[in-house]
């Protein structure tokens, strides 16, 4: 590479920030460089410190934080200037401010929250191009709509009114890519650009980044933890383990011979379609969780999780980044001569240790006509009026669910997928009657009999609340910051009519053995929540759901707030814990390849209806429904090879307003293969094609969808 | 926003209905009637009551009538025009002693929250965005000072620097003695802000104090919230981004101040204008609760809790106005 393609030069950044607890190296020697016009993906679990290498480089790091060593050489001046050491500039200074937003642009994670909500998307837009461009404010508001025009955005003019909150997520990140563009940057540095957003949205949003980077020839800094985005958009890879990188190269070889133990198994742990219909494999996860920067572990970092480890070394010295056969470069002593003796031949990585097998005798589902199905809904419809004027009538319902019905067998897991505001969650909460259904009937067959939980008053459903359980998504703010783990797992046997109402050491024992079952420290039992990684919150999640000993668990979204490492870990132990107790899952989920190594069957729904209905291996073999194959070309796959023939089914826009239906078949504003005969008049019926196979589509038989056969990739 | 407007006021005449049935039940609650009172007042003078004379007031004011139609009379008295009743005490129409001192009470009331904001605000800013510097543990130990000095205190230790640093011959009341049946002119307005400073310092110090905290709070947390980075990551100047993004919102508990803080200010204002012998509406509640002239006391009671709803509603259509948020939910 020579010196003049490289637009960002990042050399031994070291980002403090000075604690109660003592330094907290967040960032500790990092280089990177970007070229011109490339997309470099810097890649890791969270707290590894991506983000903060990332706001570094704009100096946007908040006290008690610092830069306090390295060097970040920016080649984006004129040809003939000097390179600038952005580190030296004053955080607050002129010329630092003058970069921003001009020369580098920046996207985040959460893209409706970072729009202040004050101000119409249209304000943030021209404020932003008037910043760094001398235009009136009819020129800039003129360049505004072009801007929302150019990514995406359908009637601009219009949106440019529009307050962020009255946008979805998706087109809030639009907008904030509109104004990352505004002045033409030469660097976008994208940092979990999609993590927030549902699969179909970021499936989208990657095509426009991509396509908008061959128009401008910027280059690209685009942080993930998800390692199927990255072979969907990287030219190049640096993985980011503990401060440091472990490994760089381009994404071909990273993804084809990964050279660091941590980008094996990062790589190993994202869930790959076509692993499916075996439900005794075991996903691949890496052990433990990334310790706290504070608890760096001496010698090379990641020796405590590592699976290749060589000897002592490992534990002693940091390693350096050593070239591996002209390829990539790798941060491991596997790859050392002076550890390793090269006489021996060429250095290897040894395999992943293959996920054990989970052998014996795992309760396959009973066959349909063989057990009555422990639950059972039909025609549930969840409606909620639309009021509005001055008298509050309403003048209309938003049909979040609208005549559903499924089954789901005992021992068996259903998947229920679709976009976010398809009525998924809401179909779950009426499931554990968390509200109340408007119509329809939820039949749930317990030990005494099979009973409408419709139509049950809150003092008989009590009976049941410990049978059915649910699982919530959000693994911070589901569980009370103030009550113990013991208090948060003993609540659903406490008494509140007794006054003294005290957990008894046999509670505790209970509550010590459910932890243990799902892989927490019996002795956490007094701590509160806030001491927890995410990951293990949602162990405690589950464990509370468990404790009840219930019969069904509603899962919804468990997974999708996680880490795709830790996400591994959790679908592990939902698997296990199905086993040993003998539990059925309703599993909702917007994320297709989750729900296929989990799940014996899939509902897929969308705006309140259930639109398709099969195995999990018929439909991801053969899909008859095109929101399904939309669905399903909407996960990245985690191989750079196949990224040119997967631009597949690109589902069109967002979700239509629910409270307005379209009439017909409600899929038909967006299928890409509407014809002009029944699809926009006549409402189709869930009807069969096929052994246990349903779908809700005039067109099934004449279509030939493309499922996931065709393309399963073979893990190397 | 106009559904809105309409509606919220539409939901103001209950509230008011149910101050006006509670103030008349106060007024009826001593023993008697305001005639009784009447008689033994006159009749402790030493001069005689006409029986025919008292029949026909009680006839007139319907005093024989059953409360609910009582009611009726006493409040389309009040609406029809402006009839509060009469003080026993000084025995005057209610209407015109409220008239002489509402105007002032209103004056008082709008420059202490006027002051509040003046002080609040950029110490409040001040010190989130100097979080746990020197001039933040200042502005945080004044602040404390003034929440926990009792108002009356405060008003003395005023009255006392007021004499003896400044000087000024009278520093009780809101005028000096040669403007106080003056017309209004300049010099009036003058002499009245003169005197007007101390129990508006009185009254501000322990909103004032409140109000920074608030701020301060709000401020913390909307400078960490993504959108701040974001703006700075566009190359936004400090200043600005400051007052332009993280302010606006914690702009909400200032706006909000004028709901909640004149119940306040008016329980604090009775005790500070007794002490600084004011003449607003304050002294003359107190005095009217220790004589029973419930009329007068009623009266009070009506118009401030009167005063109170339509600040609620005021701040509440002003933050609707401001926050976009809020404008479209109840839209």
């Amino acid at each position: 590479m020579s010196r003049s393609d490289v637009l960002l030069d990042v050399q031994g950044l070291k980002t403090h920030f000075t604690t109660d607890d003592g330094v907290v190296r967040a960032v500790d020697g990092m280089d990177l460089s970007i070229s011109r016009g490339r997309t470099t993906c810097l890649v890791g679990e969270s707290g590894c410190g991506k983000s903060i290498t990332a706001r570094s480089i704009l100096q946007l790091i908040d006290p008690p934080g610092r830069i306090a060593a390295g060097r970040i050489w920016w080649h984006g001046g004129e040809e003939t200037a000097e390179p600038t050491d952005l580190a030296a500039l004053d955080p607050r200074g002129a010329r630092m401010r003058a970069m921003r937003g001009a020369d580098i642009s920046m996207i985040f994670q959460e893209p409706m929250a970072a729009f202040s909500p004050m101000y119409t998307v249209g304000d943030h837009l021209v404020e932003a191009i008037q910043l760094h461009l001398p235009l009136s404010r009819k020129d800039a508001t003129e360049k505004a709509v072009h801007l929302l025009g150019r990514v995406g955005i359908p009637r601009p003019d219009q949106r440019m009114h529009a307050y962020p909150f009255q946008l979805s997520g998706g087109m809030c990140q639009r907008v904030m890519i509109a104004m990352a563009l505004a002045c033409e940057p030469s660097l976008l540095i994208a940092d979990e650009p999609t993590t927030a957003l549902d699969v179909t949205t970021q499936a989208r949003i990657l095509d426009l980044l991509t396509e908008l980077q061959d128009d401008t020839g910027m280059a690209m800094l685009f942080i993930t933890h998800d390692l199927g985005v990255v072979a969907e958009i990287a030219d190049d890879v640096s993985v980011m383990y503990l401060g440091t990188v472990v490994e760089e190269g381009s994404v071909t070889d990273v993804f084809d011979s990964p050279r660091h133990p941590y980008t094996q198994a990062l790589i190993a742990s994202v869930p790959r379609m076509g692993s499916r219909g075996d439900r005794a494999r075991r996903l691949a996860a890496i052990e433990g969780i990334v310790p706290h920067p504070l608890q760096r572990p001496a010698g090379c970092p990641f020796h405590t999780r590592c699976h290749a480890l060589i000897g002592d070394v490992c534990h002693e010295r940091l390693p350096d980044l050593h070239s591996v056969d002209g390829g990539q470069l790798a941060r491991c002593h596997l790859y050392d001569e002076s550890v390793v003796d090269p006489g021996a031949g060429r250095a290897q990585l040894p395999l992943l240790p293959a996920a054990p097998v989970v052998t014996g005798d795992r309760p396959q589902p009973a066959p349909e006509d063989d057990r009555a199905p422990v639950l059972e809904v039909r025609d549930l419809t969840m409606h909620y009026p639309v009021k509005r004027g001055l008298l509050n009538r309403t003048v209309g319902h938003v049909r979040a669910v609208d005549g559903v019905s499924l089954a789901i067998q005992p021992g068996e897991t259903l998947g229920l997928v679709g976009e976010s505001g398809c009525g998924k969650t809401t179909l779950g909460r009426a499931i554990v009657r968390a509200i109340a259904p408007t119509s329809g009937q939820i039949t749930y067959r317990g030990d005494n009999g099979a009973v409408d939980l419709a139509g049950l008053p809150d003092s008989e459903l009590r009976g049941y609340r410990g049978q059915i359980r649910m699982i919530f998504q959000d693994p911070f703010s589901s569980l009370n910051p103030r009550m113990t783990l013991l208090q948060l797992l003993a609540e659903p046997f406490r008494n509140p009519a007794l006054r003294r109402d005290r957990i008894d050491s046999e509670m505790e024992q209970r509550v010590a053995d459910m932890l243990a079952r799902v892989g927490l420290r019996p002795e956490y039992m007094r701590r509160y929540p806030h001491a927890f990684s995410g990951g293990q919150r949602q162990r405690v999640n589950i464990a509370r759901a468990l404790i009840t000993t219930p019969r069904l668990v509603v899962a919804d979204e468990a997974v999708s707030a996680l880490d795709v490492s830790v996400r591994a870990q959790i679908l592990n132990l939902l698997a296990d814990l199905r086993d040993e107790y003998h539990l059925t899952y309703l599993f909702i989920s917007h994320d297709l390849s989750v729900v296929e190594h989990l799940c014996d069957r899939v509902a897929v729904m969308y705006l309140g209806k259930i639109v398709e209905t099969t195995t999990t291996a018929q439909l991801f073999d053969t899909p008859r429904h095109p929101y399904t194959e939309a669905l399903l070309s909407a996960v990245p796959v985690a191989d750079p090879h196949r990224r040119a023939n997967r631009r597949g089914t690109r589902l069109s826009d967002d979700l239509p307003d629910p409270s307005a239906a379209p009439p017909g078949c409600s899929f038909h504003t967006r299928c890409p293969y509407v014809r002009a005969d029944r699809c926009g008049t006549e409402v189709p019926l869930l009807r069969g094609v096929g052994t246990d196979h349903a779908v809700a589509c005039h067109h099934a038989e004449a279509l030939t969808l493309r499922g996931t056969t065709s393309t399963i990739s073979t893990p190397n | 926003m106009l559904t809105f407007v309409v509606r919220r006021v539409a939901l103001m005449i209950p509230t008011l209905v149910m101050i006006s049935i509670v103030t008349f039940v106060i007024i009826q609650l001593p023993p008697g009637d305001f005639l009784t009172t009447y008689v033994t007042n006159l009749s402790a003078q030493g001069e005689q009551v006409d029986p025919a004379e008292v029949a026909a007031l009680r006839a007139r004011y319907g005093l024989d009538e059953p409360l609910p139609t009582q009611y009726l009379t006493w409040i389309w008295g009040i609406i029809s025009d402006g009839d509060f009743g009469r003080s026993f005490e000084w025995n005057r129409p209610v209407s015109g002693m409220i008239a002489d001192r509402l105007p002032l009470t209103i004056v008082f009331m709008a420059a202490t929250v006027v002051f509040t904001w003046i002080i609040a605000f950029p110490i409040g800013l001040y010190s989130a965005i100097r979080q746990y510097s020197i001039t933040d543990y200042v502005a945080t130990t004044i602040g404390f000072l003034g929440l926990a000095i009792p108002n009356f205190l405060l008003a003395l230790a005023l009255m006392w620097v007021g004499l003896n640093v400044f000087g000024q011959s009278s520093v009780g009341g809101l005028f000096s003695p040669e403007y106080q049946d003056a017309a209004w002119n300049l010099g009036k307005v003058l002499d009245l802000m003169g005197h007007l400073w101390v129990p508006m310092v009185v009254l501000g110090t322990a909103g004032t104090a409140g109000l920074i905290r608030i701020l301060r709070a709000n401020l913390l947390d909307e400078l960490r919230k993504p959108y701040v980075v974001a703006a700075r990551a566009r190359g936004m100047p400090e200043p600005r981004l400051l007052l332009r993004y993280p302010m606006r919102v914690a702009l909400n508990p200032f706006v909000s101040t004028i709901g909640w803080v004149l119940p306040v200010l008016i329980g604090g204002e009775v005790i500070v204008s007794s002490v600084l012998s004011l003449e607003t509406t304050g002294p003359l509640l107190l005095s009217s609760l220790r004589s029973q002239d419930m009329y007068l006391a009623g009266s009070i009671i009506l118009l401030v809790s009167v005063m109170t709803v339509v600040g609620t509603l005021i701040s509440d259509l002003l933050l609707a106005w401001l926050d976009p948020r809020i404008r479209h939910r109840l839209a």
